[in-house]
């Protein structure tokens, strides 16, 4: 038997006097910091699929498509697909880290109940984990932009927006992710979520083409689908010619998404984790 | 602060559907103890301990850790106090030292002491020369190690330990028990369940014996061993009908037997003088002696 075991000092517990809210922000930023270790290590997948995929989409859609399609909604077909794939590349990215993170963290690695052990909350974990991953994909975003300008695309100012935009709407998706995740029994679950909401969610958003010309029912899907707010406020930022009341209403109708979300996938991962 | 005790559960009911898997459990661990919980699979440890790391929520009854009753103060409590899980669930995406500077982050260690708090569980996990390591490159006993010190960076002042010890070689078990001595040496109270008879022995001032959802008796180990299986047992190996005959005799004489493998305890075994059938190995009763008394089953 070792006796070279150290005792631990003498001295009283370290978090005496810390505060104990609620809510601590500090508490976010802790899981925000776990994520970004985790990242530095990971971070060329990240950065392979953000280039990729946006050069397939435009390749495929964009000559494929463009070809076509001369104008649509005012803007030439590659302009209007470029913000498609912005936010196409937002929704991927934020949605299948909340799904699959979510998923095998709380049943593969229990994460969660490690986490749960300091004084956490499963809301602070949840507003960690989407604030990331909406940091994430303002990358991811801005990477797409790039590609956007190598095949021709010419985005005003605005587009230092972008980012932003991709924050807020990754956070909700990221959530989304996260309150589907907490409901899987096992893997097969996650083919449901993608044929059910995935596709539709990616397809029925005015990405490739507008709403307008829809059956009432897909464009009402449409209308209610968080990532047709998310390209429309792309949109404004790359290419302008949207009134404020516009911007604030799509801005207002992720935020609100944005808030079910979180609340949504709090309530449901609490009532996994904890008996 | 020395006179509430560091635990207390007062009637408390736990069900799962139609299983009430701890039935109005009343326990108080004193504060600076270590205090075993011992009770067979399905006994309700891991159930109690769930509920102490807020982990789950009581049906009815109370229950508070360092005077914050649960859940309501959930985090108050989970601020001074540290869990070591059962299941390993370490972070394996990051580092030994990542693994700690993170959990110091969740504590919401301040900056100024983040880096002593890390420093602080690299020794208790004996890491320091491995800090950078992946932690999925740990062996399993560096691994448990990890998993305690993780536990215990904000030094806080109850450590809850769901079974500590399980599944791992006899040397490294060794050197666990040395550290949990220490944190309790440190002050710290410490409660921990086991199914290792001879963990809560060597280690407990006090257990309390777990069967069916509630305590079935508490004690030092000597007090209990004392009061339920007197101060001598009688061993006596033999083919199954020498047993019986055994069995036979010894309940007879109104004394309790107890039937493991190939041999048969008599307890209270001060009480036989030279009866022909009483041969065999005298030996002095154990907890796991009580624990079978008890309640009525053989540990793994």
């Amino acid at each position: 038997m070792s006796a070279t075991t150290t005792a631990p000092d003498r001295g009283g517990s370290l978090t005496v006097g810390v505060r104990q809210r609620r809510f601590e922000p500090g508490v976010v930023a802790a899981i925000v910091y776990r994520e970004w270790r985790v990242f530095r290590r990971v971070w060329f997948s990240t950065a392979f699929g953000s280039i990729v995929e946006p050069i397939v989409f435009f390749v495929g859609f964009g000559f494929g498509f463009g070809a076509l399609i001369s104008e649509v909604a005012g803007l030439s077909y590659l302009e209007f697909m470029a913000t498609g794939t912005i936010a196409i590349g937002i929704m991927f990215s934020a949605l299948f880290p909340g799904l699959i993170n979510g998923y095998s963290r709380r049943t593969e690695r229990h994460l969660y109940d490690g986490q749960l052990a300091a004084p956490v909350t499963v809301a602070e974990i949840v507003a960690g984990e989407s604030l990331w991953n909406g940091l994430r994909v303002s990358v991811v975003a801005m990477v797409t932009v790039g590609v956007a300008f190598a095949f021709g695309v010419r985005m005003g100012p605005g587009v230092v927006f972008i980012p932003l935009i991709a924050i807020i709407s990754g956070f909700g998706l990221c959530a989304t992710g996260a309150a589907f995740a907490a409901k899987l029994r096992s893997w097969h679950g996650v083919d449901i979520v993608v044929g059910g909401l995935i596709a539709p969610m990616f397809v029925v958003a005015g990405t490739f083409f507008p709403l307008d010309g829809l059956p009432r029912f897909a464009e009402l899907f449409g209308r209610v689908n968080p990532l047709y707010h998310c390209v429309e406020l792309l949109r404004a930022a790359a290419f302008g010619g949207y009134g404020l009341w516009q911007v604030l209403g799509h801005l207002g109708a992720v935020l609100l998404f944005n808030l079910l979300a979180w609340l949504v996938a709090v309530r449901f991962v609490r009532q996994a984790l904890i008996d | 602060m020395s006179i509430l005790p560091a635990i207390r559960l007062a009637s408390v009911v736990k069900r799962f559907g139609d299983l009430t898997a701890v039935d109005h459990l009343d326990l108080e661990v004193p504060r600076g103890s270590c205090f075993g919980l011992l009770g067979p699979n399905g006994a309700g440890k891991s159930t109690t301990m769930r509920m102490l790391t807020g982990q789950a929520e009581a049906d009815e009854g109370i229950v508070e850790v360092l005077g914050h009753r649960l859940p309501g103060a959930s985090r108050h409590a989970r601020a001074v106090s540290g869990v070591v899980p059962q299941v390993d669930n370490l972070d394996d995406e990051l580092t030994v030292e990542e693994n700690l500077a993170v959990t110091a982050r969740l504590q919401r260690i301040p900056r100024e002491r983040r880096q002593e708090a890390i420093a602080r569980g690299l020794r208790i996990a004996r890491l320091s020369e491995r800090a950078e390591a992946a932690t999925r490159s740990l062996s399993g006993g560096m691994r448990r190690r990890l998993l305690i010190a993780r536990g215990l960076v904000h030094a806080p002042e109850l450590v809850l330990l769901d079974e500590p010890t399980v599944g791992l070689d006899p040397q490294v078990r060794q050197q666990l028990w040395s550290t949990i001595a220490e944190i309790q040496a440190e002050g710290a109270t410490v409660l921990m369940s086991t199914h290792y008879i001879e963990e809560a022995e060597r280690l407990c001032d006090e257990v309390a014996v777990m069967h069916l959802g509630r305590v079935v008796a508490q004690g030092p180990p000597a007090t209990l061993i004392a009061s339920h299986v007197g101060r001598e047992v009688l061993e006596v190996d033999g083919a199954p009908p020498t047993l019986a005959r055994v069995e036979h005799e010894a309940r007879s004489a109104g004394l309790r037997t107890r039937r493991s493998g190939t041999s048969v305890a008599v307890l209270d075994a001060e009480q036989l003088d030279g009866q022909a059938w009483a041969q065999g190995e005298r030996r002095k009763p154990t907890l796991e002696d009580v624990f079978v008394v008890l309640t009525g089953e053989e540990l793994a």
